[in-house]
C-alpha cells in the first residue's frame, strides 16, 4: 500500500521535450513508471523515445491516454499556466518540479486549485515516489526500498538523505512526498500526514521541515490531535540568520517568526521524535517506533 | 530584492500612492540644490541604505535652514550607519534623500505581506505608527487590523474602508485612505512585491494620507518580467561574495564562521550548516549549487569559498539526485587548480555517479579528506579546522 501513486498511475509529462523533462522522463521510464504521454505545444503527433506519444494540449493527452497524473517541467515564467492547463483538463494529481515560479502566479493558481478536484504537489519539489511502483519526480530511484515508512519533506536533498539512511538500515518506504520549499504550494504537511495516517501500508512517518512560515507548527498541532502512528522529524536552519532567504523562496525567518527552535519546540511538544542532526533522521524514526512498539520492517 | 526608500516612493507614486516631494543627493552640494528646488522652510535629510531602523541610528534628521541641510548631509553621507538590521559594523551611507517637511497629525502603520497559510495578500494596519510591527504583534496583537485580498477581485473598497475606520479615520480622510490602499495593492501585485511597509503612514493636519516612509521588497522569482526594477538594484548594499555568486545563479549567503560549505539543495545546505554547528564548528556560508549545476557553476562556487579569507576549511556535502557526483568532483579540481589549496577539504559524495566522482577525486592527487556519511564529514572538518 501507499498514498496517491502506485503501479496503476497513468502519467503524462508537460514539458517532455525540454532538457530537464526529457532527461527525467527517461529516468522515470527506466524506473518502471507508467508514462503514457507527453505535452509540448507545437510538437503534437511526435513520439518521445520512439514510444511515448506527444500532444499539443493536456486535454488531448488526457483524452487519448486516460492519464490521471501529470508532471510539470515547464520553465518558471510559463509554469503557472501549465498547472492551470492540467487543472482545466481535470488531472487528479499534478506534480510540479519547476523552481522559481513567481509567488503572485502561485496565489492565482491556488485560488483556481481550491475550486477544483485536482491535487497539486509542489512547486519547487523533487516529486513523489512509491518505491518499486511509481516514481514521479527527479529523485534518484535506486536509493529507495519498498516498505512501511512514509516520508514528507520541504527539501529534496534532505529527503534523499533520510531515504538513504532508512535504506541503509534495511527499512523501506511506503511513499515519499516532497511538498517543496515555496511559500505558496499545493499540498501541505497536514494533507500528507492525513493520507499516511489513513494508509494501512504506512507504519510510521518522517517529516522534514525548514525555517519560514508556520506549516510545521500547524502540522505538529495536527499530529498531537490525530496521528496514531509514530513520527520523527527534523527542521533545517538552526544556524540560518534572520531575514535571509536560504535558497528556497519560503525559507526565511521574518520578524523573529518561523525559526527552527520554535518549530522543533512545537514538534517535541506534539510527541514527535526530533532528530538532533540530519544524520540522525533514520535513527530517530527507529527510536519513535520502538517507543510505540511499532515494527518498521517486514 | 530590496531597493532604497526614495526608489520605493518613486515606484508607488507611479500608482497614485501619495508621497512627500523629495530629491535624492549624493553630495552635500546636491542636497542643498535639492532643498532649494523643493522650496519651503523645513526639510528632512534621510540616509538611504537598505536596512531599517535608520532614524534610531541617527540617519534621519530635520533641517530648518539650507545651512543645516548642508551640514547634516555632509555628516550623514559617508557615515557608517549602525541600526539593528545592519549588524555592528553598520552600512556606509552613499546617498541621502532630501524631503519636504510634513505636517504630521497622526502616525499610523500599513503593511502588505503574503499570508502563506491563506495563500493571499494580507493588508495589516495599526494605530501604532513608527513602532515595528513585530513589537506590536508581540505586545498588542489586538491593535493589528487585517484584511485579505481575494486574488480574483483584489482589495475591495469595503475592506479598505474597514481598515480606515478601524484606524479611526474620519471625513474625507477615509476615502483618501481607501484610494491610497487600493493604489498600494495595485503596485504590490503589478510589480510582484513580496513586502510593502508604510511606516509611518501619516495623516496630515489637512487630513491627507501620506507615505512618510516606504519599504518594498520584490519577489526575485518575478524579476524576469520587471527590468525596470532590476535597474534599481544597488550592489553597494550587497556582500561582494553574494554578488559574485548571483552572477552564476548560485544561492550563496555569507555567514560569520570559518568552515566553508558547498552543498546541493537548500535543505541539505541548511542541514549541513546545522550539523557543523552541532559538532562545535561555525559555518562560513550557505551555498546551494542547485540541482542541475554545470562544472563551471561548481567551479565558480568553490572559488568564492576559497577566496573568503575567513574560511579555514571546506566541507563539500553532496547527495546527488539530478546533480552528478562527477560534475562536483571536476568543479572542485578546476577551482583548486586555479587558486591552489592550502586548507583542509572534506568531501562527502552520495547518489548519482558516486563511484565515478570518488575516482576522479582520488586520481587528482589533491589532499582531500573523504567522508563516509554526513555526520562523519562534519566531525572531520570540525576536527581539521580546530587543529585536532
Amino acid at each position: 500500500m501507499a498514498i496517491w501513486v502506485n503501479s496503476d498511475t497513468r502519467l503524462i509529462c508537460q514539458g517532455i521535450t525540454g532538457a530537464a523533462g526529457s532527461f527525467h522522463c527517461k529516468q522515470m521510464l527506466a524506473y518502471g513508471t507508467n508514462l503514457v504521454g507527453g505535452v509540448t505545444p507545437g510538437k503534437g503527433g511526435t513520439l518521445f523515445e520512439d514510444k511515448v506519444p506527444v500532444f499539443d494540449t493536456v486535454a488531448e493527452a488526457v483524452k487519448a491516454t486516460g492519464a490521471n497524473a501529470s508532471i510539470i517541467y515547464v520553465p518558471p515564467p510559463f509554469a503557472a499556466d501549465a498547472i492551470l492547463e492540467a487543472i482545466g483538463a481535470g488531472v487528479e494529481l499534478i506534480v510540479t518540479i519547476t523552481e522559481g515560479i513567481p509567488v503572485m502566479d502561485m496565489i492565482r493558481v491556488k485560488a483556481v486549485l481550491k475550486q477544483s478536484k485536482s491535487r497539486l504537489i509542489g512547486p519547487n519539489c523533487p516529486g513523489i515516489i512509491t518505491p518499486g511502483q511509481c516514481k514521479i519526480g527527479i529523485m534518484p530511484g535506486h536509493i529507495h526500498l519498498p516498505g512501511k515508512v512514509g516520508v514528507v519533506s520541504k527539501s529534496g536533498t534532505l529527503t534523499y538523505e533520510a531515504v538513504g539512511q532508512l535504506t541503509a538500515l534495511g527499512i523501506g518506504q511506503s511513499t515519499c512526498v516532497g511538498i517543496g520549499g515555496d511559500p505558496v504550494n499545493g499540498t501541505n504537511f497536514i494533507d500528507v500526514l492525513k493520507a499516511f495516517n489513513d494508509d494501512p501500508g504506512t507504519a510510521a512517518v518522517i517529516m522534514i521541515g525548514e525555517i519560514g512560515g508556520n506549516a510545521e507548527q500547524d502540522a505538529a498541532a495536527w499530529i498531537k490531535e490525530h496521528m496514531t502512528k509514530p513520527v520523527a522529524g527534523f527542521i533545517a536552519g538552526v544556524t540560518a540568520p534572520p531575514g535571509r532567504r536560504m535558497g528556497h523562496a519560503g525559507a526565511i525567518i521574518s520578524g523573529g517568526k518561523g525559526t527552527a527552535a520554535e518549530k522543533m519546540g512545537a514538534m517535541r511538544e506534539a510527541g514527535i521524535e526530533v532528530a538532533a542532526t540530519p544524520a540522525d533522521m533514520g535513527a530517530a524514526i527507529v527510536r519513535a517506533a520502538e517507543r510505540k512498539g511499532v515494527a518498521l520492517k517486514g | 530584492m530590496n531597493i532604497h526608500e526614495y526608489q520605493a516612493k518613486e515606484v508607488l507614486k507611479g500608482y497614485g500612492v501619495v508621497v512627500p516631494r523629495g530629491r535624492v543627493a549624493f553630495t552635500a552640494d546636491e542636497a542643498v540644490a535639492a532643498a532649494v528646488e523643493l522650496g519651503g522652510k523645513v526639510w528632512v535629510v534621510k540616509a538611504q541604505i537598505h536596512a531599517g531602523g535608520r532614524g534610531k541610528g541617527g540617519g534621519v534628521k530635520l533641517a530648518r535652514s539650507l545651512d543645516e541641510v548642508r551640514a547634516l548631509s555632509a555628516q550623514i553621507i559617508g557615515m557608517q550607519l549602525v541600526t539593528h538590521q545592519t549588524g555592528p559594523a553598520g552600512q556606509l551611507v552613499r546617498r541621502v534623500y532630501i524631503e519636504e517637511g510634513a505636517d504630521i497629525a497622526r502616525e499610523l502603520y500599513l503593511g502588505v505581506v503574503l499570508d502563506r497559510e491563506a495563500s493571499k495578500i494580507c493588508f495589516m494596519a495599526s494605530t501604532e505608527g513608527g513602532t515595528e510591527i513585530e513589537e506590536v504583534a508581540e505586545h498588542h496583537p489586538e491593535k493589528i487590523l487585517k484584511e485579505w485580498a481575494d486574488p480574483a477581485v483584489g482589495l475591495a473598497d469595503y475592506q479598505a474602508r474597514n481598515l480606515a475606520f478601524g484606524l479611526g479615520l474620519q471625513g474625507a480622510s477615509v476615502n483618501k485612505a481607501v484610494k491610497f490602499m487600493k493604489a498600494l495593492y495595485q503596485a504590490f501585485v503589478e510589480k510582484d512585491c513580496s513586502l510593502a511597509e508604510i511606516n509611518p503612514l501619516v495623516v496630515t493636519g489637512g487630513g491627507d494620507i501620506v507615505a512618510l516612509d516606504a519599504k518594498i521588497n520584490f519577489d526575485s522569482n518575478a524579476l524576469h518580467r520587471h527590468p525596470e526594477i532590476v535597474a534599481l538594484r544597488d550592489t553597494d548594499e550587497e556582500d561582494p561574495k553574494e554578488i559574485e555568486a548571483s552572477k552564476f545563479d548560485l544561492s550563496y549567503i555569507s555567514l560569520d564562521g570559518n568552515i566553508g560549505c558547498m552543498v546541493n539543495g537548500a535543505g541539505l545546505a541548511m542541514g549541513t550548516m546545522d550539523i557543523i554547528k552541532h559538532f562545535g564548528g561555525e559555518p562560513a556560508n550557505f551555498l546551494d549549487v542547485g540541482g542541475g549545476a554545470t562544472t563551471e557553476k561548481v567551479t565558480a562556487g568553490f572559488k568564492i569559498i576559497l577566496k573568503d579569507p575567513n574560511v579555514k576549511g571546506i566541507y563539500v556535502n553532496i547527495f546527488g539526485g539530478i546533480m552528478k557526483c562527477d560534475t562536483i568532483a571536476n568543479g572542485v579540481i578546476a577551482a583548486t587548480k586555479e587558486l591552489g589549496l592550502s586548507i583542509p577539504v572534506v568531501v562527502r559524495l552520495e547518489g548519482t555517479n558516486v563511484e565515478l566522482g570518488k575516482q576522479i577525486l582520488r586520481d587528482s592527487g589533491l589532499a582531500l579528506i573523504p567522508a563516509d556519511n554526513m555526520a562523519d564529514g562534519a566531525q572531520k572538518i570540525v576536527a581539521a579546522v580546530s587543529g585536532k
